[in-house]
C-alpha cells in the first residue's frame, strides 16, 4: 500500500524540479513553459492523492479542469513564443529584458 | 412710505451704475466709438447722476425722509460672516454724492475742451466715469467690504489717470509712486477692517456702531510689541486712520500727491483736489462712532493733521509749478480737515471738504485753462499779466483764491473759521498746538495763494513772443465749468453753515458727550453776515490780509525781497526745495531698503527654502530614491518568478508560525 505521504513527496519533488527549472534555466523559453506544466502536474498529483484518500470524487474532477487550463495556457504561451521569435529572432531568456526599469 | 423707499432704492442703484455703464460702453468701444459719442454719453450719465443725487438730498433734507440702509446682495458667506453689498443713504452720504457727482460733471464738461487734441480722448472719459462709480460706491457703502472696494477702485483709477500719458517716464514714475504709497496706507486700513471683523464679528456699519459702546466699556486690550497694552478700539482707529493718511495724503504718506500732478489737469481737479483725497476725511467722519471712543486716536489724528497743515503750506510758497503750488495747498487744506476730525468737529470737516471741493476744483480748472492757453507751460515764471488776455479765468481764479484764503463771505471763510473755532474750543491735549498751527496757516495760505495769483495774472509778461500772439481766453467748454464752480465757491459757505450748526447731519455723525464743542458753538451763531463782520475783527482775517500784502510786497512791488531772503536763508530754502527730504529718504533709503529686504527674502525664502528645498528638493530626492529602487526591475522573467515564489513561501512560513 502506497501511503499518502509518498504521493505528496513525489508531488513536492516535481514542484521543486519545476521551480528549479524556472530559476536555473537561462536559455530557452520553451523549457520555461515545460516547467510551468510540471508545476501544474505536481498540483494535480496532490489533488488526485487527496481525493483518493479522503474518498471525495469531485477533487479528481478538478484535475480535468486544470489539465484543460494547462493545455490552453501552453497553447497561448507557444503562440506568443512564435510571435516573439518572429519579432526578436531569439527565444533566449537572457535577451528578453525590455521590462527593465 | 413703502413706495418712497422703493423709489430711493432704485434711484440709488441708478446713480451708482449709470457712470459704470457709460464707462464700460466707452471703455470697451474706445477704438470704435466717436469722440462726440464718448463725451455725450458720459457727460449725460454723470449729469443724470448729479440731478438724481440732488433729488435724494432734497428728499432727505426737506421732506424728512429718514434715509435708507439696506443690503442688496450677499456676495459671499463664510462661517458666520457674510460679505454683502448694500447702500446706506443718510444726510452725510447724500451730501457727498452731490459733491462728487457735481465736481465730476463739471470736470467731464471741462475735459471736452482740455483734452480736445488728445489721442486717448475716449479712454479718458471712460476712466473718469469709472472713477465716479468707484467714489460713489465708497460713499454709499453700508459695510466695510464695500468701502474697501470703493477705496481700492478710486486708488486704481488714480493710478491709471496719473499715468494717463504713459509715454512720459515721469508720469509712469508718479503713477507707480501714488499706487505704492497708497498700498502702505491700505495695509493699515485692511488691518483695521480685519480687527473690526475680529472684535465685532460683522462688517456692517450698523452692527459695528451698535456694539462699539459695549467694546469700549469692556476695554479689550491688545498687546503689541514689548508688552505695550493698547485698547482694541484705539488700535482699530489708528489702523483705519493710516488708511486715511494714504488716501488723504497726510504726512508722511503725502509724497504721492504733488507728483500726481503729472496727470492731465482735469484729473488733478477731480481726484487730487476735490474727491478722492477727501475719501480719507469722509471715512473718518463716517467712522465717527468709533473714533469718538478713543482719545488717543483723536490726538493722533489731530497731530498728524496739524503737521501736514503747516509743513505742506510752507512748501507751497517755494514751488514754481502752477499745479504743484495748488497741490501743496490741497495738502495743507486736507490738514485743516483732518484737524477738524481730530477735535471731533466732523461736521466742520465735511463742511470744509465741500467748500474746498468747489474752490479747489475751480482753482485747478483755472490753472488748466492757463496751461492750455500757454500750450502746456506750467512754470509760473514764464507767465505774467494774464488778466489782460484771459478775463474770465482771471475773475474766477480771483474768486477761488479769496475762497481758499478764507476771505469773509466767501465759502472758505465759513468752513475755515468754524474749524479754527472748534480747535480753540477743544480740550484735547494736542489742541493748543493745533490751534497755533491753524491760525498760522491762514497767513501761509494767503501768501502762497496770492503769490501764485499775482505772479500769473499781474506783473509783466514773461512769455515768449510766439505764445503771446496766440494768447486768448479759453473756449466756452472750459470757462463755463469755471463759472459754474465759482458760484458755489462764493455762496456754498453761507448757505450751508446755518443748517450745519442746527444739526444738519443728525445722527449720521456721532459725537461723544465729552466733546460736544460743535453743538455749543451753534448757540453763538447769529447769522452769516454777523459772522462775516465778526470775522473782520478776528486774528485769522488780519493774518490773511497780511499774507496778501506780503505776497503783493514780495512779488509785485519789491521783487528783490524773495531773492534776498532766498540767499540769506539758503539752508532753509534748500530744505523747502527738497520737500523736507521725504522724497530723498524714500528714494535712497526706504525704497532700496525694501528692495534689499525683498531680495533677501527672494533669495532665502523663495529660491532656497521653497524652490531648492521644497519643490525641486522633494522632486530630486524622489528621483534619487527611485534610482536605487529601479535596480530591482531587471526585466528577467525568472527574477520576477523567484520573487513571487520567495514571497509566497515567506507568507506561508509566517502563517505557519503564527
Amino acid at each position: 500500500m502506497v501511503a499518502l505521504s509518498d504521493y505528496l513527496t513525489v508531488s513536492a519533488i516535481l514542484f521543486g524540479l519545476g521551480v528549479a527549472g524556472i530559476f536555473i534555466n537561462r536559455k530557452n523559453i520553451i523549457t520555461l513553459l515545460m516547467c510551468i506544466e510540471l508545476l501544474l502536474l505536481s498540483v494535480n498529483t496532490n489533488f488526485v492523492a487527496f481525493s483518493h484518500f479522503s474518498e471525495d470524487m469531485p477533487g479528481q474532477v478538478f484535475v480535468f479542469f486544470i489539465l484543460t487550463v494547462a493545455a490552453v495556457e501552453s497553447a497561448i504561451g507557444l503562440a506568443i513564443l512564435v510571435v516573439l521569435f518572429r519579432r526578436l529572432k531569439t527565444i533566449n531568456v537572457e535577451d528578453l529584458d525590455s521590462l527593465k526599469g | 412710505m413703502q413706495t418712497e423707499m422703493l423709489m430711493l432704492h432704485n434711484l440709488a442703484l441708478i446713480i451708482v451704475f449709470l457712470p459704470l455703464l457709460a464707462s464700460v460702453i466707452t471703455g470697451i468701444g474706445c477704438r470704435t466709438v466717436s469722440r462726440t459719442f464718448a463725451h455725450s454719453l458720459t457727460i449725460s450719465a454723470v449729469g443724470l447722476s448729479f440731478f438724481l443725487s440732488c433729488w435724494i438730498l432734497k428728499a432727505l433734507v426737506f421732506e424728512g425722509n429718514p434715509g435708507w440702509n439696506q443690503t442688496l446682495y450677499t456676495w459671499g458667506v463664510s462661517g458666520n460672516t457674510s460679505f454683502q453689498i448694500g447702500f446706506l443713504i443718510d444726510r452725510l452720504t447724500a451730501l457727498m454724492m452731490v459733491i462728487v457727482t457735481f465736481i465730476s460733471w463739471m470736470v467731464h464738461i471741462y475735459t471736452v475742451g482740455y483734452m480736445r487734441d488728445d489721442p486717448g480722448y475716449q479712454r479718458f472719459f471712460s476712466y473718469i466715469s469709472l472713477f465716479t462709480f468707484g467714489m460713489l460706491m465708497l460713499v454709499m457703502a453700508n459695510n466695510f467690504l464695500q468701502l474697501f472696494f470703493g477705496w481700492e477702485a478710486v486708488g486704481l483709477m488714480s493710478y491709471l489717470l496719473i499715468g494717463f500719458w504713459f509715454q512720459r517716464e515721469s508720469a509712469i514714475f508718479a503713477s507707480l509712486k501714488a499706487f505704492l504709497v497708497n498700498r502702505v496706507g491700505d495695509l493699515g486700513f485692511l488691518i483695521g477692517i480685519a480687527a473690526i471683523l475680529y472684535y465685532f464679528g460683522s462688517l456692517n456699519y450698523d452692527s459695528v456702531f451698535h456694539d462699539v459702546r459695549e467694546l469700549a466699556a469692556r476695554g479689550d486690550m491688545l498687546i503689541i510689541m514689548n508688552n505695550h497694552e493698547w485698547s482694541a478700539i484705539t488700535v482699530i482707529c489708528i489702523a483705519l486712520f493710516i488708511g486715511a493718511m494714504g488716501k488723504s495724503a497726510q504726512v508722511p504718506l503725502h509724497v504721492w500727491l504733488p507728483d500726481s500732478m503729472e496727470g492731465p489737469t482735469p484729473i488733478s481737479a477731480l481726484i487730487h483736489a476735490a474727491t478722492m483725497v477727501t475719501a480719507g476725511v469722509f471715512m473718518v467722519a463716517r467712522m465717527s462712532p468709533l473714533f469718538e471712543y478713543s482719545e488717543v486716536a483723536l490726538n493722533f489724528v489731530l497731530v498728524i493733521g496739524a503737521i501736514t497743515c503747516l509743513s505742506m503750506g510752507l512748501l507751497g510758497v517755494v514751488q514754481n509749478d502752477i499745479k504743484r503750488i495748488i497741490a501743496y495747498s490741497t495738502l495743507s487744506q486736507l490738514g485743516y480737515m483732518v484737524i477738524a476730525l481730530g477735535v471731533s468737529a466732523y461736521g466742520a470737516a465735511i463742511f470744509h471738504l465741500m467748500t474746498h471741493a468747489f474752490f479747489k476744483a475751480l482753482l485747478f480748472l483755472g490753472a488748466g485753462s492757463v496751461i492750455i492757453a500757454l500750450h502746456h507751460e506750467q512754470n509760473i515764471w514764464k507767465m505774467g499779466n494774464l488778466k489782460k488776455y484771459m478775463p474770465i479765468t482771471y475773475i474766477t481764479m480771483l474768486i477761488g483764491s479769496l475762497a481758499l484764503m478764507g476771505f469773509p463771505l466767501f465759502s472758505g471763510f465759513y468752513s475755515k473759521d468754524l474749524i479754527i473755532e472748534m480747535v480753540h474750543a477743544s480740550e484735547l491735549p494736542a489742541s493748543k498746538f493745533a490751534y497755533a498751527i491753524v491760525v498760522g496757516s491762514v497767513f501761509i495760505t494767503a501768501l502762497y495763494t496770492f503769490r501764485l495769483f499775482f505772479v500769473v495774472f499781474h506783473t509783466k509778461e514773461r512769455m515768449d513772443k510766439h505764445s503771446i500772439e496766440h494768447l486768448q481766453e479759453s473756449p466756452a467748454v472750459v470757462w463755463v465749468p469755471l463759472v459754474l464752480l465759482a458760484i458755489p465757491s462764493v455762496i456754498a459757505g453761507g448757505m450751508f453753515i446755518q443748517p450745519l450748526l442746527q444739526g444738519y447731519f443728525g445722527n449720521s455723525l456721532v459725537v461723544h458727550p465729552n466733546h460736544l464743542a460743535l453743538t455749543e458753538h451753534s448757540v453763538e451763531f447769529k447769522g452769516i453776515f454777523a459772522m462775516a463782520v465778526q470775522g473782520l475783527s478776528g486774528l485769522p482775517f488780519w493774518l490773511g490780509i497780511a499774507g496778501i500784502l506780503t505776497a503783493w510786497g514780495c512779488y509785485i512791488k519789491y521783487r528783490e525781497i524773495p531773492l534776498l531772503l532766498q540767499k540769506k536763508f539758503s539752508l532753509l530754502y534748500s530744505i523747502f526745495k527738497n520737500k523736507y527730504g521725504f522724497d530723498l529718504f524714500n528714494e535712497w533709503i526706504l525704497a532700496p531698503g525694501a528692495r534689499g529686504v525683498g531680495w533677501i527674502f527672494w533669495r532665502l525664502g523663495d529660491r532656497l527654502v521653497i524652490d531648492d528645498i521644497g519643490v525641486n528638493g522633494s522632486a530630486n530626492s524622489i528621483g534619487k530614491f527611485s534610482k536605487v529602487v529601479r535596480r530591482f526591475q531587471t526585466g528577467y522573467l525568472y527574477h520576477y518568478a523567484f520573487t513571487m515564489i520567495a514571497g509566497f513561501l515567506a507568507l506561508l512560513v509566517w502563517l505557519m508560525l503564527t
